[in-house]
């Protein structure tokens, strides 16, 4: 890896499309040793990001998703009483050596490995209000200790630490200070052009041409309660692919319509628009001076 | 030049504190700029913004700040200049006097500086890559430039800072306007009291331990029931009449709070105007929905919440005479402020969301009587946020 002035440097892999301010907004954050924040509509590859820093960086990856009933402390180590209680019982195990039952969460690993890790805070906001606050001292430090043993994990070498959040909840402000924050702005025509390209290298210009008109189209649409998002066109070209229908056929019509409207109401008021003679555009034109070639 | 951004921000409400500054100004050391004021953007919004509902006011802020410096220097920054204008040795304990001097420094010696860097920067014309002469600290490969071989999606050389900012895309984000459904969500996400009650499911460990010792080592499980929100609401809605231009911003909350299942309790009737003998299940107001008022506070106790939506706009009649109501089929003896007295008196926690702009509330002296009675609150996300926050927060 290309590492100057002491840092190393994420530029980008193969498999994943970055932008500017985002490999900047990743190296900040790397370079300040603090988290990154990652935000953006669902779908606009948050997640597949951490992958591709660690892919980049050459470094081994952890992940921690985080669910409604996840807990800051679980992350960092969990102490399994029950077990010990049940060994104890059964006089199966040695009970006396307390460490045996810690267990290392995601965070007390990357910070007792030997080698620098990525560390995927997936999903924040899924969590309980106060989850992010438990974390601050954690974060900040990189060190905990083990209450039942009295042990210190300390980071020998400080991870590099992604969180993404869906927005379904406010993170708290003294946990936002800590943090590099970066939106991921919905991809314009020519950034979406070389996704696609990615995951759909052959795919014939007319043909991706009417994909993108039709997609930019169905998100200008108002009455629309969820957006479909860049990894819906994904599937959605995947399945037109597959079933090996001929650009003509888009022009005129949106098939598979499920593969990117997720939502009954959105699939009547599509299907109200053709009912009432509505058209879809099929030239770049059509869909106003933003999205002029 | 770079304080008035800190303090700019400040002032538009953004929450920026020293830490987060200080963040910027190691950032800048390092380099992570690399001399393009685009990318300083970048950087200064990553370091300095938490969320994309400021991004907006941050925009404004970078055009007010540095307009003006584009047109004079183009997009190039160099890294000498920010260098010395960042001082970080000098930050960590500034006292209010060093702050003042810092700004004095920002304003004719920086230009100075500034142009004098960029001279030698035309000199060399290749956007100053190496500075190692004066800086007496190595610049490492900055310039702005992407090592080759990098797919990189933006073009970042066709755009300048200067045109991302007045851009503003970022305008529909802001919490003070803009409304939609998945933000209203996490407003009112918020309104939560957690008690446990219902089935005992989940294993109390301590508990569990303090027993099984008590047992003599024989394993006891202790069960209790999960923690789970307490919150009651009841929501009373105008509709009709002046509610009319409203339509999308109250249809937008009632959707996000039907898809609200955190609520332990939810019911929403509807009224004209006024709150009168009878409220409705319907937004039709049919005979057949009525409901009367009376039952309605006999029914639900003290602990439900009461958000009313309406823009509290009427005659005075309708609101302080007996049968007053504008519809001649529902005239009611008892005037409709009587039946708002006993609404904020029966419960314990009552908001007035008004989708009307707080500004234009004095236009109705009946708004102003019922502020009397209710807080009330605009119909915003930063609005309902207050809102919710009177409903479920401390008394204060």
């Amino acid at each position: 890896m290309p590492s100057s002035n002491g840092f190393q440097r994420f530029t980008g892999t193969p498999g994943y499309i970055v932008s500017g301010p985002l490999v900047d907004a990743v190296n900040c954050a790397i370079a300040l040793e603090r988290p990154l924040l990652l935000k953006g509509e669902p779908g606009t590859g948050k997640t597949v990001l951490a992958r591709h820093v660690a892919e980049g960086l050459g470094m081994p990856m952890l992940s921690w998703h985080i669910k409604s009933t996840s807990k800051a402390a679980d992350g960092l180590y969990v102490y399994d009483t029950v077990q010990r209680l049940n060994d104890s019982r059964f006089g199966t195990g040695d009970v006396a050596d307390i460490r045996r039952y810690i267990k290392l969460g995601p965070l007390g690993r990357a910070f007792a490995a030997e080698q620098r890790h990525v560390l995927l805070i997936d999903e924040i906001d899924k969590a309980d209000l106060e989850f992010p606050n438990d974390l601050l001292r954690e974060l900040d430090e990189m060190r905990f200790s083990i209450v039942e043993t009295g042990d210190e994990v300390v980071a020998r070498e400080r991870p590099v630490v992604l969180i993404t959040s869906n927005n379904e909840k406010e993170l708290p402000d003294a946990f936002l200070r800590r943090c590099v924050f970066h939106f991921i702005e919905f991809p314009d025509v020519t950034l979406m052009k070389k996704i696609v390209a990615v995951h759909h290298p052959h795919l014939e210009a007319k043909l991706l041409d009417q994909v993108l008109i039709k997609f930019y189209w169905l998100r200008e649409q108002a009455e629309l309660r969820k957006k479909p998002s860049t990894s819906e066109l994904v599937d959605w070209i995947s399945a037109l692919l597959r079933a090996g229908l001929p650009p003509s056929e888009i022009e005129a019509h949106i098939p598979f319509i499920g593969a990117l409207l997720k939502k009954e109401q959105d699939v009547d008021a599509l299907q109200r628009h053709e009912a009432r003679g509505g058209r879809y555009p099929a030239k770049w034109a059509d869909l106003g001076p933003r999205y002029n070639q | 030049m770079f304080l008035d951004l800190f303090y700019g921000l400040r002032a538009e409400g953004v929450p920026v504190s020293i830490q987060e500054w200080r963040a910027l100004l190691e950032a800048l050391e390092k380099g992570l700029h690399g001399s393009s004021l685009l990318r300083f953007y970048h950087l200064a919004r990553a370091c300095l913004v938490k969320s994309e509902t400021y991004f907006d006011a941050f925009d404004r802020v970078f055009l007010r700040v540095f307009k003006g410096v584009e047109g004079a220097l183009g997009d190039d920054v160099t890294e000498q200049l920010l260098d010395w204008l960042k001082d970080p040795k000098a930050f960590p304990e500034l006292t209010p006097e060093q702050l003042a001097a810092l700004q004095h420094l920002a304003s004719d010696e920086l230009m100075r500086r500034f142009l004098e860097t960029l001279e030698k920067q035309t000199e060399r014309h290749d956007g100053g890559d190496r500075w190692i002469g004066t800086g007496g600290r190595s610049p490492f490969g900055h310039g702005g430039v992407h090592p080759t071989g990098i797919r990189v999606g933006g073009p970042p050389k066709s755009r300048s800072a200067m045109k991302v900012a007045e851009e503003r895309r970022f305008i529909d984000y802001r919490t003070d306007q803009a409304l939609d459904v998945r933000q209203l969500r996490v407003a009112i996400r918020r309104m939560r009291q957690l008690t446990r009650s219902g089935q005992t499911t989940e294993l109390d460990l301590d508990e569990t331990i303090d027993e099984t010792c008590r047992n003599a080592g024989e394993i006891e499980l202790v069960f209790r029931a999960p923690r789970r929100n307490d919150v009651r609401l009841l929501l009373l809605m105008d509709v009709g009449g002046t509610m009319e231009p409203f339509y999308e911003p109250v249809s937008q909350l009632l959707t996000a709070l039907h898809e609200e299942r955190g609520l332990r309790d939810f019911e929403a009737y509807y009224f004209h105007n006024c709150v009168y003998d009878h409220v409705y299940r319907a937004a039709r107001m049919w005979r057949d929905d009525a409901l009367p008022t009376g039952d309605l506070l006999r029914r639900l106790d003290a602990r439900w919440k009461v958000a009313i939506v309406g823009d509290a706009a009427m005659h005075p009649a309708e609101l302080l005479e007996p049968n007053g109501a504008i519809d001649p089929r529902r005239t009611s003896s008892t005037p409709g402020i009587r039946w708002l007295h006993r609404i904020a008196d029966h419960f314990d926690r009552t908001v007035w969301i008004n989708p009307e702009e707080a500004v234009n509330w004095d236009d109705w002296p009946t708004v102003g009587i019922v502020r009397r009675l209710f807080p009330m609150y605009e119909l915003t996300v930063d609005g309902l946020g207050a809102a919710v926050q009177a409903l479920v927060g401390a008394r204060v």
